[in-house]
């Protein structure tokens, strides 16, 4: 079943009356979902995904925009009669039914024809338990059953229904780590096998890369771009893409372009042919450097961390935005350190140039090339590819803030919300959240 | 360590003491005493029957031997069945309903925002306010004056001033010459009234701590609210639910401040006094001039209000979801 989503929008009124300014959590959100693929809706917390899946489940109204299942707007529709099936981020089992009961119990809701008979819905039940390999566990409670196995029936509880469109909230993120590449294996395994249309929510870009089909990266409320995960990996739109996607992740440092080179500092490091000279935020991949001792780029080592096929170098410079450097090279490449300099080559397509006020992408050499390329052979699949246009959105309390001059007046709050702010949302990309929040604020302080 | 392990409990027990004794002296040996009395008699020579203990007996120097006199004395008085049946008309009658009527009012409580504390507070009410003096007002409600012989009487009380409003005939709810079913009625009206209020604090209390997701999962699973209520919400709840029918059968056998505020001590209208007695009221006959028979009452109740609550426990074993 194909899902289109039409200038979906969700605003939330604010709490706080006198604070004023409401929060608008999915902002004109278009997307069309192919049917019987897997998608991940990626994005750090906050940044509205698991609010445009709760409106894709009708169990909350979007404030502007349309639905559709197929052909069907489902927009006015409530959560039971969307065909859909939903696995919330804590599973919600009830407590007090067994495996079977809980399988059982959206098949005994349904009414009128589509009305089971007891032999159909035990039937159904144990299909539904059998794919997800939970047969042996139907009498249990659902407290007797690990994470891993508490998830599979949240699962077959959505698919018993044979729903129409498959929706996961943060399906993960209450397993262990090992459980947790079995589980999104054996989602992946589960869709494949089912084909329905699946879209889960997740701020782990690892798990969203591993098992989707294509990707949404969100931020803000504001889709930043989609695509098959490799491709977004390869050929992200904005800064924020780049950053997001990746572990260990994307080194960010600031450049300039002058007459089709790159310099870091005062190094050129590149040659970028077809950029326009302008400031630059460059993204290099851990996986993009070259250690070589005749390197264009030099840094200072601080540290090499051995992972055996492959060592990471720690290192510094003076114009990376982060305060380390992490270079993944095979660790036959070690012997070209010298000392306590690293000098790099860089491979270009690893090498990611932003224009510095607007955080898009600027390519260069080849990159133009590949670019078009991807972008055809999507088209030629009839798949969706997009990218977030005009400007892109900042974080919202800045907004707020410089709507409100009389900030000083509740200094205290401000400083709490200042740390909210600098919380990592998650630990994969921790050091450029605290780099961006930076940034954002100098470029406040300049204006 | 052992050392100090037995220090550390000596001291404990120290700052026990306080309370240990006063729970000696007020709590423990007074129901040791009511078993050791429950089963002294003696023979009155007077009289010429066997009576049971008084302390005023006692304090003149009468010997008292063990017996079951006391027993088979209170099951064979009049009064004792009257009240036994009472008490558990009223009790079958006000706890299933009082429960079922807190739990509708909790769970639409709990699903309004605006005025919830509003009706929190006015629910809440009669447990703050005296039941004696709630029992007045009741009887004021209920009750007529102007009784004049050989006249109709003249009601002045709310409820069959209304009742008359609807075009009914008014009823002799709780005066000289009222029904035995009238007189329970009102009773019952009460006592669920006055029981509403902890009922509804302690569910309301359990459906704050229900996760609200499963509500979502409920509705995404396509449950009507009629379903979601009896397979969610009420399960959820049984902890909370099987309390409060214990607490209230308990509370429910222990009936009678309610029948004095309405009825006066007479425990029943003019002219039929002791008709709505209750087991304590029974006890409370008792107390000043044969603790022995009013002892033997109070084991008799304690025995029916224990095996009540076995049952009560067995049955919420097997339906209760903890």
């Amino acid at each position: 079943m194909k899902v289109v989503l039409e200038h979906l929008t969700k605003i939330f009124p604010s709490r706080d009356k006198k604070e004023g300014g409401e929060v608008i959590a999915v902002n004109d959100f278009n997307l069309e979902i192919p049917d019987g693929k897997l998608i991940g809706l990626l994005g750090p917390s906050g940044c509205g995904k698991s609010t445009t899946l709760f409106m894709i489940s009708g169990l909350q109204a979007p404030s502007g925009g349309k639905i559709y299942f197929g052909e069907d707007d489902v927009t006015e529709l409530s959560p039971e009669n969307r065909g859909i099936g939903l696995v919330f981020q804590n599973y919600a089992l009830y407590p007090h039914m067994t495996v079977r009961q809980n399988i059982l119990f959206p098949l005994q809701n349904l009414k009128g024809e589509n009305k089971l008979t007891k032999e159909e819905m035990l039937k159904r039940a144990d299909e539904a338990a059998r794919l997800v390999q939970i047969g042996e566990y139907m009498n249990r409670k659902p407290s007797e059953l690990s994470g891993g196995q508490q998830q599979r029936v949240a699962i077959a509880r959505a698919l018993v229904k044979m729903p129409r469109v498959l929706l996961l909230d943060e399906p993960l993120s209450n397993l262990d780590a090992r459980l947790r590449l079995q589980t999104r294996e054996e989602i992946r395994r589960i869709q494949r096998d089912t084909k329905i249309t699946t879209i889960f929510v997740t701020h782990d870009q690892e798990e969203a890369m591993s098992i989707s089909d294509f990707i949404v990266v969100m931020k803000l409320g504001v889709i930043m771009q989609t695509g098959k995960p490799q491709w977004v990996y390869d050929d992200p739109a904005n800064l924020f893409v780049a950053k997001f996607l990746g572990t260990p992740p994307i080194n960010v440092f600031t450049g300039r372009v002058e007459a089709e080179k790159l310099y870091i500092g005062e190094e050129c490091v590149l040659d970028v042919k077809g950029a326009a000279d302008q400031e630059v935020f460059v993204g290099i991949r851990p996986e993009g450097f070259i250690l070589s001792k005749e390197g264009r780029m030099s840094c200072a080592v601080s540290g090499i961390d051995v992972m055996g096929r492959d060592i990471s170098v720690v290192s510094s410079n003076p114009a990376s935005v982060n305060t380390v450097i992490r270079s993944i090279i095979s660790a036959d490449e070690m012997g070209n350190i010298s000392g306590s300099t690293a000098k790099f080559d860089l491979k270009p397509h690893k090498v990611f140039l932003f224009n510095k006020e607007t955080e898009e992408r600027v390519r260069f050499g080849e990159q133009i090339a590949a670019h078009e390329k991807m972008v055809a052979e999507m088209k030629a699949e009839g798949q969706f590819y997009s990218t977030h246009e005009g400007p892109l959105p900042r974080e919202q309390d800045d907004k707020v803030r410089e709507e409100k001059p009389a900030e000083e007046k509740k200094g205290v709050f401000a400083k709490v919300k200042g740390l909210f702010k600098k919380k990592p949302a998650q630990p994969a990309p921790s050091e450029e959240e605290g780099a961006e929040e930076n940034t954002d604020t100098e470029g406040k302080k300049n204006a | 360590m052992t050392k100090t392990k037995h220090k550390n409990n000596w001291k404990a027990w120290l700052y026990l003491l306080p309370a240990l004794i006063i729970l000696a002296v007020f709590t423990v040996w007074p129901i040791i005493n009511t078993i050791r009395i429950a089963f002294l008699c003696r023979w009155d020579n007077e009289l010429e029957t066997v009576v049971g203990y008084d302390y005023q007996a006692a304090m003149i120097g009468k010997e008292f031997v063990l017996g079951f006199n006391n027993f088979t004395s209170v099951v064979q008085n009049d009064q004792f069945l009257t009240c036994l049946g009472n008490t558990m008309l009223l009790t079958v009658l006000t706890v299933p309903v009082s429960t079922m009527l807190a739990l509708l009012i909790a769970v639409a409580l709990n699903s309004i925002k605006p005025l919830r504390k509003i009706f929190q507070t006015i629910f809440f009410l009669p447990y703050v306010t005296n039941s004696i003096a709630i029992g007045m007002v009741f009887a004021a409600m209920f009750g007529m004056i102007g009784i004049m012989p050989g006249r109709e009487p003249i009601s002045i009380g709310i409820i069959n001033t209304i009742i008359e409003a609807f075009g009914g005939t008014r009823i002799n709810w709780i005066d000289q010459g009222s029904s035995y079913w009238a007189n329970i009625m009102v009773m019952f009206i009460y006592i669920v009234w006055n029981a509403l209020p902890f009922k509804i604090l302690v569910l309301l209390g359990g459906l704050q701590g229900v996760n609200k997701q499963y509500y979502d999962a409920a509705k995404v699973d396509g449950a009507s609210r009629w379903r979601t209520f009896w397979r969610i919400t009420v399960p959820l709840l049984s902890p909370m639910i099987a309390y409060v029918v214990i607490t209230g059968f308990i509370g429910g056998f222990k009936e009678y401040s309610s029948i004095v505020g309405i009825f006066g001590d007479d425990m029943g209208p003019v002219g039929k006094e002791g008709a709505l007695n209750t087991m304590v009221g029974f006890i409370y006959e008792f107390i000043d001039h044969n603790q022995g028979k009013a002892s033997a009452a109070a084991l008799i109740l304690f025995a029916i209000i224990f095996a009540v609550t076995m049952i009560n426990l067995y049955v919420s074993k097997k339906k209760v979801h903890y």
